[in-house]
């Protein structure tokens, strides 16, 4: 199933605002996580698990646990700094 | 009564406030909070500050946030503003406001909804300094300071 992934702050400079991925049915945030480290490159050094990036799923907070469907929002970055 | 704006213009706190109490002569408190930027961060000195959001998301969260602080405290009505885009040492970043009948519920209630904006609302503050450009770090008192009213945050890390 196809799935879009958006990023923001210094994750969005380095991998872009927003992607298409293909994802196994029933994935997992952690799953799609893992599918775009194992990409390589800056994804893999970005995503890694050693980094503390957060998700959302369909624009609320999301742990790694939360499973995904066809069409929804994922988002990766990094924590929050705002206020 | 609930607002929450997330803008590129500068706000004004007595027109904030004077809508937020507008038609309810229950209110008996105002507290508000207003965030600036500073001119030096961890050291080094900021000439700028570039503030990002994740559109939808972010005023989500916050209004989630509201909806919480409503529940929790004995509160009328709470504004937050928040500003992104490109500010300047000295400018207002953002503006939290509470009404409530007395003034304990309306300090605890704006506290509150600092601590919680800190490290679950999603924004991102990038720093021009000396050395360049910077994203800024998040910092684990702000976790500490929401665990205080019993949330668990892990923003931090």
């Amino acid at each position: 199933m196809k799935i879009s992934v958006r990023y923001f702050a210094s994750l969005r400079e380095a991998l872009g605002a927003s992607e298409s991925v293909e994802v196994p049915d029933n994935a997992t945030l952690g799953d799609i996580r893992q599918q775009l480290v194992v990409r390589g490159g800056r994804h893999a050094e970005l995503l890694a698990a050693h980094r503390p990036v957060r998700c959302a799923l369909n624009q609320s907070l999301a742990n790694e646990s939360a499973i995904v469907g066809e069409g929804d929002e994922v988002a990766f970055f990094p924590p929050v700094t705002g206020g | 009564m609930r607002s929450v704006s997330i803008q590129t213009a500068d706000f004004d706190l007595a027109t904030e406030v004077a809508t937020l109490r507008a038609g309810d002569s229950g209110v008996g408190a105002v507290a508000s909070f207003i965030g600036t930027v500073r001119d030096r961060s961890d050291g080094a000195g900021v000439s700028a500050m570039e503030l990002e959001h994740y559109p939808g998301m972010t005023e989500r969260a916050i209004e989630a946030m509201m909806d919480a602080a409503l529940q929790r405290f004995d509160i009328r009505g709470a504004r937050v503003v928040h500003r992104v885009g490109h500010l300047l040492p000295g400018d207002q970043i953002v503006l939290v406001a509470v009404s409530s009948a007395h003034r304990g519920q309306a300090f605890q209630a704006c506290e509150f909804l600092m601590d919680y904006l800190k490290t679950q609302a999603p924004f991102w503050k990038k720093e021009t300094t000396p050395e360049g450009a910077r994203w800024v770090d998040a910092r684990v008192s702000d976790d500490a300071a929401l665990a205080r009213w019993g949330i668990a945050s892990g923003n931090a890390g």
